[in-house]
């Protein structure tokens, strides 16, 4: 597989995401109820309905309530959705149905600066969900503070990694229903099996040498260390984990889609 | 200098190959025509000529500048209408143009300004407000131009901005350009209508497979290449077949109809409709169509 190599990427991939940014501004006020209302419903499921039936239990020493372990774990699916489907679905349809990019790249952009104004924004959006979602979930004093400050640069670092990753399926799938691949072998598997409902120790240890390799699993266990002050020196690991893993896709992605859009 | 400089362009999707070497240079202030049916290899071109596809031989410069080394400061200087709509329908009609001036570094005040002027220009301004995703294709089209203009080009690409225009629509743009002309805009336009580019271009060329068939200024080449005027004889019998065949005149028979091309002056008309009568003849001027079909031929592109 051969690639292209990058064009000089410049401020100007901040024009594209100042254009997703006042798109989502003027629809502010649907596209805030999710971010908030979803924590709830998940606080009233688990905290009310199962919580009966977990109880607390014990975590590196600290007795939780189920509602508490499962708090930051819905903040990092949070910080994977919202990336993962600005960079699949909606960047695939201002590419594909839009021809948004087709009209950029007669203005002074390149296409890379493009996609990477596409990539922040999908970072962007995990960062505001990660906002409203952990500013609903402190009302109910589930976090613990200064820790859970940490959310915010962990939100962007997380944003990135998923955007990527959805931008590399965007670059690759040959249409838009292929989608649901990476979403059935990707992201739903990440969803259940990376310590988010319960702790990564209750697998096989094989599964938890698979859960090891899904970024899903490290975001969670940083975010989830930040916000109960629940450290450990695992988290070091984790961030490089993280840190690695976008300096490896993000160029890739971009690679990739100027690899699909000019030809 | 040239405003527009192609040099043996070439451009292969596998194993068909787009465009095949194409050279010509559009002068500063001049309307430039590139004609060609389905598939010649016009869009491909002008994609290339902004940098959306890369090419695979051949020298492009814009202004003087090379589009390999100063494609960023080409782009900045150049207003191009794509064939297919690419409006944000996210933005208003209004929104659709002072968005896009950001793409270029415009000031946002000026952009608005620019923005109402370009409204204004198009006939545009009562429905600044409305969403691009009700607006009719026509107007669709009006503001794709309007967008193309926003960063005040020297050179605007336009790929084929009145097709599927009403009549209306099209007399406006067809004023417009004149006008964008009368600014001293240098203008590059495909169409499929031979009216509209006897009218506007200055120069054009046809192409055909990727290559050019023809260069030149529209009026002269349709009187060097096809002639004066086209005589179009209606179900034509036996003896109409005998008496041409006799004169020296290209003739092209399609179905039932005769098609006779005459040289200079109604002097063979004279003679031919003394002897045929003419019921059944129609006189016209011979126009770029002809030419067009003459050099591309009648048969539909796949
Ligand atoms: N991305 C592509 N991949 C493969 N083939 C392509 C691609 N783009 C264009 N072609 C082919 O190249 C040829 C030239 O296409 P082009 O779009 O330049 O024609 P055109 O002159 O603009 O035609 P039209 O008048 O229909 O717009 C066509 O045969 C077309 O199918
Ligand atoms: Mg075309």
């Amino acid at each position: 597989m051969k690639l292209p190599p990058l064009a000089p990427i410049s401020f100007r991939c901040l024009r594209v995401w100042q254009r997703n940014f006042e798109i989502y501004r003027q629809n502010w006020k649907i596209s805030f109820v999710p971010p908030l209302l979803e924590p709830l419903l998940y606080i009233l499921a688990f905290g009310v309905g199962l919580a009966v039936m977990v109880g607390e239990f014990e975590l590196q020493g600290r007795t939780l309530s189920y509602t508490r372990f499962i708090a930051p774990a819905l903040v990092a699916v949070a910080i994977m959705y919202n990336a993962f489907f600005e960079t699949t679905y909606n960047s695939f349809v201002r590419m594909y149905y839009q021809k948004t990019f087709d009209a950029l790249l007669a203005t002074p952009l390149n296409l890379e600066e493009i996609i990477l104004g596409e990539l922040l924004w999908g970072a962007t959006k995990s960062l505001i969900a990660t906002l409203l979602m952990g500013g609903m979930i402190s009302l109910f004093g589930l976090f613990d503070y200064p820790g859970a400050l940490l959310l915010i640069p962990l939100a962007l670092l997380g944003g990135l990694c998923f955007a990527a990753f959805g931008m590399i399926c965007t670059a690759l799938v040959p249409g838009i229903e292929t989608f649901n691949l990476p979403i059935f072998l990707g992201i739903t598997p990440m969803f259940l099996f990376s310590g988010t409902f319960f702790p990564l120790q209750n697998l096989p240890g094989w599964a938890q040498g698979l859960a090891q390799l899904l970024p899903l699993t490290h975001l969670v266990a940083l975010v989830r260390g930040s916000a109960l002050h629940l450290w450990s020196g695992g988290m070091w690991l984790s961030l490089l984990y993280l840190l690695v893993f976008a300096a490896l896709l993000l160029p890739l992605a971009i690679k990739l889609m100027v690899r699909r859009i000019l030809h | 200098m040239p405003i527009l400089q192609v040099d043996s362009l070439r451009k292969s999707y596998g194993s068909l190959t787009a465009v095949d070497g194409i050279t010509f240079a559009v002068e500063k202030g001049e309307c430039y025509g590139l004609l060609g049916p389905n598939g010649a290899g016009k869009t491909t071109t002008i994609r290339m000529l902004y940098g959306y596809t890369p090419r695979d031989a051949g020298r492009l410069q814009l202004f003087g500048l090379d589009i390999d080394e100063q494609l960023r400061q080409i782009k900045s200087r150049i207003g191009v209408c794509q064939q297919e709509d690419s409006l944000d329908p996210d933005l208003s009609v209004r929104q659709n143009l002072v968005g896009f001036a950001r793409y270029f570094s415009i000031p946002q005040t000026v952009a608005e300004q620019r923005a109402d002027e370009l409204l204004q220009f198009f006939a545009l301004t009562s429905r600044a407000s409305d969403n691009v995703r009700v607006l009719s294709g026509g107007l669709k089209r009006r503001l794709m131009l309007a967008r193309a203009l926003v960063n005040a080009p020297e050179l605007v690409i336009l790929d084929e901005p009145t097709t599927g225009l009403d009549p209306q629509s099209r007399q406006l743009l067809w004023q417009k350009l004149a006008e964008l002309k009368e600014q001293g805009i240098t203008i590059l336009l495909t169409t499929h209508y031979m009216e509209e580019a006897e009218r506007l271009c200055d120069r054009l060329v046809i192409v055909d497979h990727g290559q050019i068939l023809v260069e030149g200024e529209p009026a002269k080449l349709v009187r060097e290449q096809v002639g004066q005027s086209v005589l179009e004889i209606a179900a034509p019998d036996a003896e109409i077949l005998d008496i041409l065949k006799k004169e020296d005149c290209r003739v092209e028979t399609l179905g039932k109809r005769l098609l006779v091309y005459l040289q200079d002056g109604d002097e063979l008309f004279l003679r031919l409709t003394r002897q045929l009568g003419t019921a059944n003849c129609t006189l016209r001027p011979a126009s770029l169509e002809d030419l067009f079909l003459k050099l591309t031929g009648r048969e539909l592109r796949e």
